[in-house]
């Protein structure tokens, strides 16, 4: 490759951790495919040749939300139209229509800031789902979400995430970083947990046990600076608690959202090299995720070759993404799922949420 | 160093962003970070076809209720339209219909070409030698009377994949291999140059590929005739023949293999109107270095100046996206303007 970019491909071939310059660089590196080589090369280091997946649910209990982000087409007020929030049975309905499949396997639980509901409101649907559903296991809550429930109910976020964990919660959802940058949250986002609560909420919960995901939701308002720094905070906690299991890079999808007039939805090249940074600047992540949803299915496979090693599950009926116009379908079937990843000559394993493989195919 | 046809094979078993890495290498060799278009039109000018491809959905039957023929006046607004627009090129195709002669495209190109300074890049192989048996013509003396009536060059469509086997199955009445070859070994010997395309995805195998490349790469080396080479997948979708889409993964190892394989062609082409216009815009990390046409649609070009500047702008935007310098080219892939 070209001039100063020796210097970093040196590095990264063996294995010198890149600093917040390289990460800049990376960037405005003019080759996509000079980027995805290196990734997949440190992915084929890191990770070998299985493709994880879940065979899974997603449960949104309730899009009335009281943070209001612009970037979001999902939560709004209650009074709004559209705004629901399941009863117990309700959730209970929408993973007994999913466990159609024989192979579900587990439940992926997030949702909005309802206003009235309490703490507790939250934990007897984990628990009743965990109860009728034993053999489900429950990844659920972001940051946010933990934040959240701390203030609501004056408590210790180890006091809610230890009863979550004894309600059945067996790891954390990785969604409401955003981009940990108090300039951008204060600018999209001011209503809910900061950067340092969400990293701190994360923290917890791994000196608890609990393994937690990271994402990145970028393509809005963000420098390519204030991505770099984002990697590196989730970096340096990583380093301090080794508690992250998966990075997953959010393209931002404007469509309905507050943002919608101003910010046009990324480019697969931006989509793709940002993966590609992402997996070299995180060499302390096991796994990095091509998250199908957001990246279209198509782009999702050629994110294989960009570092990705995981590509999420079948999901059944997805919502949030989809009230922002995402095209791809709202869920997947374990075959196709099964056949992309083999097309790219790589290995499928159906995992639960935290990485134990189910089945090898 | 050129690649034998089973080191062509084995690229299919070389992960995609290995082989992106090479073909963009090449690319940047030869055409720095440089990415061209072309304004142009397509004009189908009959939807009628004897020949009934199994992978078509365009075709009509004689007498169908909606089969078409546009008169040489039509395509003469659609013409006046494109030249408004800024188009340069116009790209007339259609099926292959019984009541249109060789007098019926002198008529028209003549027509064209006494109104409008424009290029006329028409009529694939599988027209040509259509209209040659027709008119009991050898191919060399259609494709004569046609360079006279103004037919500047061809495009490379009707090639599918250039392996019997495969055109059997998926278009049994099409012209052969071989034939397809002869048009355009014809066309150049009289100085008409001419495109080169592949279809993908209608289950041919990886050496299937390969031959269809290593057929163009032969007659390459023999006439220099050909400018660029093209990719396309097949869309099943209203199809007799059906199936599903080749994955973006395929397409774009396959266009990569292609800006490799192919050293004797000078541009790749990236195919956004197969691909869409998001992986479009992918295909110039791996080799391609030119987007293809705009394509002025007919209600686009009605709609007039604002939606074509749009179009346009999307188009230099796809390239300018992706950190590439976009410039709008001709036929000739002459530079006519920078961006």
């Amino acid at each position: 490759m070209f001039g100063e970019y020796n210097a970093i491909e040196k590095k990264i071939l063996s294995g010198e951790r890149l600093d917040r310059a390289d990460g800049i660089k990376l960037f405005e590196c003019r080759s996509l495919t000079w980027l995805g080589a290196l990734a997949d090369h440190v992915r084929r280091e890191k990770c070998g040749d299985y493709v994880y997946y879940n065979v899974n649910c997603h449960v949104n209990l309730t899009n009335m939300c009281v943070s209001q982000c612009k970037f979001c087409a999902f939560g709004r007020a209650a009074e709004a139209r559209g705004a629901y929030a399941m009863t117990i049975d309700q959730a209970i309905a929408v993973v007994e229509d999913a466990l159609n499949d024989p192979n579900m396997s587990g439940l992926h639980i997030v949702s909005g800031l309802h206003p009235t509901w309490t703490f507790d409101d939250y934990l007897s649907i984990v628990r009743a789902l965990h109860e009728r559903f034993p053999q489900l296991y429950i990844k659920g809550f972001t940051g946010v979400e933990l934040t959240h429930f701390a203030k609501i109910s004056a408590r210790s976020l180890e006091d809610i995430l230890t009863d979550l964990k004894s309600a059945g919660l067996q790891a954390i959802a990785g969604g409401g970083a955003e981009i940990l940058s108090d300039r951008v949250r204060n600018l999209l986002c001011p209503k809910k947990a900061t950067a340092d609560e969400w990293l701190e909420a994360a923290r917890v919960a791994h000196r608890l046990g609990i393994k937690s995901n990271a994402s990145m939701l970028y393509g809005h308002i963000e420098t390519l600076e204030e991505r770099v720094d984002h990697l590196i905070r989730l970096r340096n906690l990583q380093d301090e608690t080794h508690g992250f299991q998966t990075f997953i890079c959010f393209p931002f999808l404007p469509k309905n959202t507050a943002l919608e007039r101003e910010i046009k939805q990324t480019s697969m090249w931006d989509d793709l090299r940002t993966m590609a940074v992402s997996r070299l600047m995180l060499d302390n992540f096991d796994h990095i995720k091509a998250y199908w949803v957001m990246l279209t299915v198509p782009v999702a496979q050629v994110a294989l070759s960009f570092g990705a090693n995981d590509i999420d599950g079948t999901i059944h009926k997805e919502t949030i993404l989809h009230d922002a116009g995402a095209t791809s379908p709202t869920g997947l079937t374990e075959d196709a799922i099964i056949g992309l990843i083999r097309e790219v000559g790589r290995i499928p394993a159906a995992c639960d949420c935290n990485y134990n493989v189910l089945r090898i195919l | 160093m050129r690649l034998t046809v089973e080191e062509g094979i084995r690229l299919f078993d070389c992960d995609p962003i290995e082989l992106g890495l090479r073909a963009d290498a090449i690319r940047r060799k030869k055409f720095g970070d440089v990415t061209t278009f072309i304004i142009d039109r397509n004009i189908n000018y009959t939807n009628v076809c004897e020949n009934e491809c199994r992978f078509c959905a365009f075709y009509r039957r004689t007498g169908s209720t909606d089969a078409y023929t546009l008169s040489i006046e039509d395509i003469l607004k659609k013409a006046q339209k494109t030249v408004n627009a800024g188009g340069t090129q116009l790209m007339i195709q259609g099926g292959l219909n019984p009541t249109l002669d060789l007098k019926y495209f002198e008529r028209l190109f003549r027509a064209i070409k006494n109104c409008f300074n424009i290029t006329i890049h028409s009529l694939t192989a599988t027209e040509i030698e259509w209209l040659s048996r027709r008119e009991g013509l050898t191919i060399v003396e259609t494709l004569k009377r046609l360079q006279a009536a103004g037919l500047d060059s061809l495009p490379g469509g009707g090639a599918e994949i250039l392996v019997d086997a495969i055109r059997q199955k998926i278009s049994p009445r099409k012209i052969s291999t071989a034939g397809w070859l002869e048009v355009m070994r014809a066309a150049h010997s009289i100085g008409m140059k001419s495109t080169a395309t592949m279809v993908i995805g209608f289950g041919e195998t990886a050496a299937q590929r390969i031959e269809h490349m290593d057929q163009i790469r032969r007659l390459q080396d023999e006439t220099g005739g050909f400018r660029a080479f093209i990719t396309w997948t097949f869309q099943p979708t209203n199809t007799a023949l059906g199936g599903s889409k080749v994955s973006a993964w395929d397409y774009m190892r396959t266009l990569a293999i292609s800006r490799i394989y192919l050293d004797n062609i000078d541009h790749i082409q990236g195919s956004w109107v197969t691909q869409g216009e998001r992986l479009g815009q992918l295909t110039q990390g791996f080799g391609a270095d030119d987007l293809g046409s705009i394509m002025l649609e007919e209600n686009v070009v009605r709609a007039a100046g604002t939606s074509f500047d749009m179009s346009t702008r999307k188009m230099i935007g796809l390239i300018e996206g992706a950190g590439f310098r976009a410039a709008q080219r001709d036929t000739q892939y002459n530079i006519l303007r920078r961006y």
